[in-house]
């Protein structure tokens, strides 16, 4: 890990001196354990506030397109393998152009679920976390406890099919297979749709419950990468679309047609469960529709430039035996 | 008023006890780990109250301002009497909420002096300018306190004029002595509910005060806020800092959500056919709906003056217009910000962040 982040901040100091990026998007420290912060730098001499861990959870291809960084030049961008991913979708949806990016690639370990480190943690308070490739070390007033990254991955990183960045300008780690295997070594499919097996109304059931504490904050939606729209469905007022009530169906409706909105588009980074409050399984509905259309279309979001996600794009030979 | 004594075996019979007349509200885990409050009828038999320490993952004030609240009901029947609103039925019958935390419970007391219509306090509704619907289901709630004996590493109520063993808003406060509670009453209504328990010693009095002290100690952040108190509105608005906050925060609502002290609502009429309903729903300054005006200009137009508009309520219009803290240091937000948005950072940086160059004060 420390190797990553001195070699991201080397990375980035070079970038905004040597002149191909006017702005560098990354992660500095958090004010608490287990937090990291988003931050963009101009100065080739804040490199150094950059940082790196299995906590940074967010999504900057998500944060590039909401930034009011809209000036001519190229930017920088902190990306393991799914953000990455998710820059090669935009660039594809013409949100950027990749000659516009700089993207510091970090082969990625499987990022950490906090949630998971502190139901374990015997103690009262985590005050500090420090990790190494396989293990975290987990900090409070009296205790120390060492947890093993395989047991508080986040649950999107156990099925992850790609660790190491698909597009980058510069590698932060080596990204040989046998170091550091480029995926999580789950089976997506495995573990993809859960509620499938369930009867209708079983199903029916099971979603209430998974979504009944959402608090319609849209954490979900603006951390997203996908959700980049200049006016969200939920936020028409003219006339309103969608109810604003926590009435479930209108909670359904907007976890329904947000999932929608993103099928074929999405990789899975897990930003939504991670920025959700509520620990709403948010990827219930996102990881279903993207098996389908690997069933369907053999497609797996932003795994190569130039492939249109196929839900935009019409060919004659399309599956159609679903349409009825 | 004297204070009682509840041992913790005991507890589950003093619930079933309040339950026979009232709604019983508990603080309970879900199987997501997070603190939610059920009702106790629903809770897992327990022999204590938040035995780890913290708090409920969203603020009770959903007991007093539901996220969607029904205010009336209409139907329009040409011939039949015209429109006719129906209103609501307030809440039915009393709700008991327990292990509310003292800074959740300070908020209350400062929302009764904004929906109160009247000076800071004032509950009753009957105030011109009044919320009857908050003043009805905070008349029906009933709320018992429990201590923070175990600060959390984001808790910052002290700084915020609360504390971990502040009583402001709470209808009795508890204590955790470790085999019992120490249980003192605040008001003329937890005193009826605690009556027959056994009377607390001098002894259970000093332990309490012994608790006090210890977790107030382990309050050591400073958040000073003496220079926004005499720092102009129009110079807050200028510093850089929001700037810095608008790059990186996602302008969703997850901190107005949890916030016990967040209180804007947005009130709709939804209309099937000849018959509806108004509500008020809760609604969020990070929001660009929120401000946005039926021509479409909207005030508030972009991030940098959404992020600085949650801050600045809080810590500068309030005050001066009621003379307290729009926050009471529970650090909800801290927890739940994506980007982690630290409010600690956010007011020292008011507090003391130089002003930025002179074009920017425009």
């Amino acid at each position: 890990m420390r190797s990553r982040i001195v070699n991201i901040r080397a990375a980035a100091k070079q970038a905004l001196e040597e002149g191909p990026c006017r702005v560098v998007a990354g992660y500095a420290p958090g004010t608490m354990a287990m937090r990291a912060r988003p931050i963009f730098i101009d100065k080739p001499e804040d490199a150094g506030k950059l940082t790196w861990s299995s906590f940074c959870v967010g999504n900057l291809a998500g944060l590039l397109t909401q930034a009011a960084h809209a000036a001519p030049g190229k930017i920088g961008v902190v990306a393991q393998g799914c953000v990455s991913r998710n820059l090669v979708g935009l660039i594809g949806e013409g949100r950027f152009k990749r000659e516009d990016l700089y993207i510091i690639g970090v082969p990625c370990l499987g990022m950490a679920e906090r949630r998971k480190i502190e139901a374990k943690y015997p103690g009262r308070a985590i005050i500090a976390v420090e990790e190494a490739e396989d293990v975290f070390v987990v900090r409070g007033k009296r205790r120390e406890v060492r947890m093993l990254r395989r047991d508080v991955l986040r649950d999107n990183c156990y099925t992850c099919v790609q660790r190491n960045p698909v597009i980058f300008d510069v590698l932060v780690a080596d990204s040989a297979p046998d170091a550091e295997p480029s995926t999580g070594g789950g089976d997506i499919d495995k573990v993809a749709a859960p509620w499938e097996r369930l009867a209708p109304e079983a199903r029916l059931t099971a979603f209430e419950a998974a979504y009944k504490d959402c608090i319609r904050c849209y954490a979900c939606r603006d951390v997203c990468p996908l959700c980049y729209c200049a006016t969200c469905f939920v936020d028409e007022s003219q006339p309103q679309w969608l109810g604003k009530t926590q009435d479930f169906a209108d909670i359904a409706n907007y976890h329904l047609l947000r999932a929608l909105h993103c099928a074929g588009r999405c990789t899975d980074c897990g930003a939504c469960e991670s920025a959700c409050p509520q620990n709403i399984k948010v990827r219930r509905l996102t990881s279903k529709l993207e098996k389908d259309v690997r069933a369907l279309y053999g497609h797996q979001a932003g795994m190569a430039l130039g492939e249109a996600p196929p839900l935009t794009v019409y060919k004659p030979d399309d599956p159609q035996d679903f349409i009825k | 008023m004297d204070s009682y004594l509840l041992a913790k075996d005991r507890l589950d019979a003093f619930i079933s006890r309040l339950a026979a007349s009232l709604s019983v509200f508990v603080p309970a885990k879900g199987q997501d780990g997070l603190w939610s409050y059920v009702p106790a009828a629903r809770a897992a038999p327990s022999d204590a109250l938040t035995p780890e320490g913290g708090n409920t993952n969203m603020s009770p004030k959903s007991f007093v301002f539901p996220q969607t609240e029904v205010l009336l009901r209409f139907d329009n029947r040409p011939g039949e009497g015209g429109m006719i609103l129906r209103q609501e039925p307030g809440p039915a019958g009393r709700t008991v909420v327990l292990g509310v935390r003292p800074c959740d419970a300070k908020a209350f007391s400062m929302l009764d002096g904004i929906f109160g219509g009247g000076a800071s306090g004032d509950a009753s509704g009957d105030a011109p300018g009044a919320d009857p619907y908050w003043a009805a289901r905070r008349a029906a709630t009933i709320f018992f306190g429990l201590a923070c004996n175990y600060p959390c590493p984001t808790c910052f109520c002290d700084q915020m004029r609360c504390g971990p063993h502040h009583r402001e808003g709470l209808d009795a406060l508890w204590v955790d002595l470790g085999e019992s509670y120490l249980v003192t009453p605040l008001t003329e209504r937890g005193r009826e509910l605690l009556a027959g328990l056994e009377p607390a010693g001098q002894a259970d009095l000093d332990r309490a005060e012994s608790l006090r002290a210890e977790a107030q100690a382990l309050l050591t952040g400073k958040i000073p806020m003496d220079v926004i108190e005499e720092r102009e509105v129009l110079a807050l608005c200028a510093l850089p800092l929001w700037e810095e906050l608008a790059a990186t925060c996602l302008n969703c609502g997850a901190c107005t959500h949890a916030c016990p002290t967040c209180h804007c609502f947005d009130i709709q009429d939804e209309v099937k056919g000849a018959s509806g309903r108004r509500l008020r729903n809760w609604d969020s300054c990070m929001s660009g709906l929120f401000t946005r005006h039926a021509s479409g200009h909207n005030p508030r137009g972009d991030k940098l003056s959404r992020v600085r508009q949650r801050f600045m309520h809080k810590f500068k219009y309030i005050p001066v217009k009621r003379g307290v803290v729009g926050c009471v240091g529970c650090g909800r937000c801290i927890k739940v910000c994506p980007v982690n948005i630290d409010v600690r950072e956010v007011v020292r940086a008011m507090n003391t962040q130089p002003p930025g160059p002179p074009e920017r004060s425009a």
